[in-house]
């Protein structure tokens, strides 16, 4: 094929993310220790152009470059837009940690840029296998940052389990991807959803393919029954890893369900509706029952992000382009919303101490009022409860299943955040009315991180007030 | 005047003025205390302008604002109110200004948190009684916990975590129904606007599903038996100004509700189920009557107390359906209703009182025991007087405030039903005996302890808050005309809404109500 570098224009914000990547790489080797603010500085420059790049190619028309291997539509520039924000407040809430532990070296910064460029491929493919190059790139960056500790035990058990279980996971995911290409004859969204608008659900390596990717897909956004990665990785892994791995990812798995499922057998939407239902009740039923149990809150955050993505699945689910709005809108305030939880968990950490445990965040609104102000938005947030966008975002999944005549479900929805709302309100009552610890020091941070999480925890609150422009996005991506 | 966009300024500046109460801090405690009662007192005159400006000729809707909010999802930012809210927003932003200034001097942990606290709840509570979208109404029905959550956890008691993530989570529980159900009829109406949802025509399964889904959200506010037990826990725990709050204001919110969407949206699953709510308002009368008489706990007693004359306020609501099912008495439903909402803003200003009584007790003893006091009279002169006066309000005694809605309610529960209406006059019996026993106890008799012995009269802050209470309920109690009339039209209407058959042609065999003639002054009517 002749090169056209036309083509290359709809993929300048992945361009630039691997080449900040390498420049990384290659700059940290000459970098004195005293000198590795650069790799951060760097990291953080090559976001914001990338961020800034997203809204100069982004708008307008569809376009697929690469003899239909790459696509750049509306769901691609919001989702871009999106990753590249919440992996910016995961950098900056990072860099404290690294510091104080002697692990601020440039490696974090490579691999973790090598993760948003894996979910950039991901949002921005346009078949069945590029999808999957995206969605490895990303899981092996993020296997390696998990075991990015090395002294720890802890760490590196939680990235064998999480290699070997993504592996599963992929090689699901590449078994039904075969199948169907073995079904329909080819691996490109559009040509495979003609195939099988035609061919319905008569043809039993169809079936397989489908089940297989529904399976692959849920290992990789972590819903029952395919969870059981999900707790024990959050809770092995250094805290920068899991809010690498616990935010913007979670995007790029919606990416993953909305081209694979949507854009590739949005024909046969009445075969898989059934099969994200089940997924959905029980991650729903399941997350949040045993996120009461918890008193680790990585754990319980762990199960938290299980009963949202069955929120997410309940937007899919439903259908309809209201529904798929809903899910991409609820994914992205996830994402948002956990890159936030985390970080607080990161600024409250500092040399030879982790916030584990609930305890460990007693008392924080005598140590530092404001922070607390933003824990307790998160936590209202992922409760739904109203002013916050978390409540906008369970709305709009509620109304998407209600619209399709399935209000027992919207009623099992609602049952289960109120459950929900108690491990959260337990957070709450921990940072507000317990008193902290006698011998706890004063939060230091820089003014960086602090202006940094003003702006994610009041984002919360402002989206609640207004999410009409927000919504607008998500609605035109699949309009 | 009118151009004056009046209920989002009585909204959003008390919520700006807690911000501005946020920021400015504790370090300069006093200032910020300052600013707090300043906002609280401009929203109060604001929503004077409420009542100067209202037309109590009609039941439309007025002050009406509407804006686009959420264009592809059918929300709009619409207010308005009617005769039925506008009391209650008054009645908000009044009692605002007392918990300011009882918190003055108590409260020493974070001040300024603590009133901002407050002057945001107001801004939500009144958003809550002025909100003509459903989704805008859920919004500040359940923005409203937050404060309150943080409110009783912070400053409240020794158990204050059970007692505030039980009211968390009751109300929490009761209300995503009711979202559930407001998402199932903007299907069927295609608009979010409560005002279209008057106007829905609903089969019986859907109209008794949404009416059982409103109860649980409206009866655990108010609350009714049995869904009660948040509310002790929840007064004895908070913080005084909590306590009234709560009491006063958010208790309303419940019963505001039953008239705001049960009653109009699914009057005949209202009717059929109307004897629920009757029998459970006079378990809430006598047997809730009873447990109040026992309590040793002052707190605990006022807020049985508060459940038994909300237990009032509901049968004044549903007794309507008795009286229309009767084509012989008429008239009676209008007062039930009238008696219900009169019953309703009276109880706001005693309950409150007697909580700020409460307070100004435990401000100085430390202790919410009845047995710990007793001969408070003798040092106490000035506020023994009040609490005299505030018990006999309680009681139902001629004169107050709080003999007229009592009385109203059951009058128009005699047209409906001998027995039932002598059941709830026990109340009169009741409620006598477990206020003037306390009273008795407390106030009266002989100096008990050194304690009571060195106790100083009220300051000048809690005389104010008690003498202009004490006057605000006298006023109500012996000249209650304007409030009537300020409601009468949209109870009118409430009530024609309320004898009308909703259910679709298909249905109509079923229709228990008869369609009466009033129907002609039937506002907005399609």
């Amino acid at each position: 094929m002749p090169f056209d570098a036309a083509n290359l224009l709809p993929i300048v914000p992945e361009i630039v993310i691997l080449v900040t990547a390498c420049l990384v790489l290659v700059l940290d080797l000459y970098l004195s220790d005293r000198h590795k603010d650069l790799n951060h500085s760097l990291t953080l420059i090559g976001l914001l152009v990338a961020l800034g790049l997203t809204g100069v190619v982004g708008g307008g028309e569809p376009q697929v470059v690469f003899d239909g291997n790459v696509i750049r539509d509306s769901i691609t520039d919001l989702l871009r837009g999106a990753i590249l924000i919440v992996s910016l407040l995961a950098f900056v809430y990072a860099r404290p940690w690294l510091k104080d532990r002697d692990l601020f070296v440039g490696e974090f910064y490579v691999l973790g840029l090598f993760a948003v460029l894996g979910m950039l491929i991901m949002v921005s493919a346009n078949n069945f296998l590029v999808i999957y190059l995206g969605l490895e790139l990303q899981a092996l960056s993020l296997y390696a940052l998990v075991a990015f500790d090395r002294d720890s035990k802890k760490g590196a058990e939680a990235a064998m389990k999480y290699f070997v279980l993504g592996a599963l996971g992929s090689g699901m995911l590449l078994y039904g991807v075969s199948m169907i290409y073995g079904a329909t004859g080819s691996i490109e969204f559009g040509p495979v959803a003609q195939s099988v608008a035609e061919q319905g659900m008569d043809n039993q390596v169809l079936v397989f393919g489908v089940v297989f990717l529904v399976i692959g897909v849920g290992f990789k956004l972590g819903a029952v029954p395919f969870h059981m990665w999900v707790p024990d990785i959050y809770e092995g892994a250094p805290t920068p890893a899991v809010i690498m791995l616990g935010s913007a990812p979670k995007i790029a798995a919606l990416a993953l369900a909305v081209r694979m499922l949507i854009d590739g057998l949005q024909g046969i939407h009445a075969d898989w509706q059934g099969m994200l239902l089940i997924l959905a009740v029980l991650s729903m039923g399941l997350g949040n029952l045993v996120a009461i149990a918890q008193t680790n809150i990585k754990r319980m955050l762990a199960y938290s992000t299980i009963s949202h993505v069955g929120f997410v699945l309940l937007g899919l689910l439903a259908g309809s382009a209201q529904g798929y709005a809903a899910a991409t809108f609820y994914a992205i305030v996830y994402a948002v919303m956990a890159v936030g939880a985390f970080g607080i968990l990161l600024i409250m950490s500092r040399k030879g101490f982790d916030v584990e445990h609930l305890d460990d965040l007693k008392g924080l609104n005598d140590r530092d009022s404001w922070y607390a102000a933003m824990m307790a938005l998160m936590m209202f947030s992922m409760a739904g409860v109203p002013p916050t966008v978390g409540f906008i975002a369970k709305l709009l999944v509620l109304e998407s299943v209600v619209r399709i005549d399935m209000v027992w479900l919207a009623v099992v929805a609602v049952i289960f955040s109120i459950i929900g709302a108690f491990y959260y309100l337990r957070v709450v009552k921990v940072i507000y009315f317990d008193k902290p610890a006698p011998d706890q020091p004063a939060l230091v941070t820089s003014g960086g991180v602090r202006f940094a999480m003003s702006i994610n925890g009041l984002s919360l609150l402002l989206l609640g007030v207004f999410p009409a422009t927000l919504l607008a996005w998500c609605q035109a991506a699949f309009s | 005047m009118s151009d004056l966009p009046l209920l989002t300024l009585v909204i959003w500046l008390p919520i700006i003025g807690g911000i501005a109460v946020l920021a400015s801090g504790d370090r300069a405690a006093e200032f910020s205390k300052r600013i707090a009662l300043g906002f609280s007192i401009i929203v109060f005159v604001v929503s004077l302008g409420l009542w100067a400006g209202f037309d109590v000729g009609t039941a439309e809707m007025q002050f009406v604002e509407r804006a686009v909010w959420i264009p592809s999802f059918d929300v709009y930012y619409s207010l308005g109110v009617d005769g039925i809210s506008m009391p209650l927003i008054i009645l908000t932003t009044f009692i605002t200004i007392f918990v300011i200034i009882a918190g003055w001097d108590v409260i020493t942990y974070k001040p300024s948190h603590y009133m901002a606290a407050f002057l945001i709840m107001e801004g939500l509570m009144v958003g809550v009684f002025s909100a003509l979208d459903a989704i805008l109404f859920y919004i500040f029905w359940e923005a409203m916990l937050i404060p309150m959550f943080i409110i009783i956890g912070v400053w409240g008691g020794p158990n204050r975590v059970y007692a505030t993530i039980k009211f968390f989570l009751y109300t929490f529980f009761g209300s995503v129904f009711m979202l559930v159900a407001l998402i199932y009829m903007y299907f069927q109406a295609d608009s979010f606007s409560i005002l279209d949802f008057h106007h829905l025509q609903l089969g019986m399964t859907a109209q008794s599903l949404i009416f059982v889904a409103f109860f649980l959200a409206f009866a655990v506010k108010v609350p009714m038996f049995p869904v009660h037990t948040w509310l002790p826990d929840a007064h004895v725990e908070a913080p005084t100004g909590g306590s009234v709050i709560l009491a006063a204001i958010m208790l309303k919110i419940g019963g505001y509700g039953f008239l705001r969407f049960s009653l109009p949206i699914t009057p005949d699953a209202s009717a059929s189920l109307d004897w629920i709510i009757i029998a459970l308002s006079l378990i809430a009368v006598i047997y809730i009557g009873f447990v109040a008489l026992v309590q040793q706990d002052m707190k605990k007693l006022i807020a049985y107390s508060s459940i038994a004359h909300m237990g009032f306020v509901t049968l004044g609501f549903f007794i309507v359906f008795t009286i229309l099912r009767n084509p012989e008495v008429s008239g009676g439903a209008v007062m039930g209703i009238e008696g219900g909402m009169v019953q309703m803003i009276s109880h706001g200003f005693i309950s409150g009182a007697l909580f700020l009584c409460v307070g100004v007790l435990y401000d100085r003893v430390h202790s919410r025991e009845i047995a710990d006091y007793g001969g408070v009279i003798n040092t106490m002169p000035w506020f023994g007087a009040f609490v005299v006066y505030f018990a006999m309000a309680n009681a139902g005694l001629p004169g107050t405030s709080g003999f007229v809605g009592e009385f109203m309610v059951i009058l128009a529960t005699f047209r409906a039903d001998f027995w039932w209406a002598l059941l709830a006059a026990t109340t009169l019996i009741l409620a006598a005996a477990f206020t003037l026993w306390m009273v008795k106890r407390v106030v009266f008799g002989e100096v008990r302890n050194e304690k009571v012995a060195a106790l100083q009269d009220l300051n000048r802050r809690e005389a104010f808050n008690l003498g202009v209470l004490a006057v605000a309920v006298l006023i109500l109690g012996i000249w209650p005309a304007p409030l009537m009339e300020v409601m009468h039209a949209s109870v009118e209407n409430l009530v024609a809404h309320v004898s009308l058959c909703k259910l679709p042609d298909s249905e109509s065999a079923n229709c228990i109500l008869q369609v009466p003639a009033v129907l002609s002054g039937l506002t907005g009517q399609p």
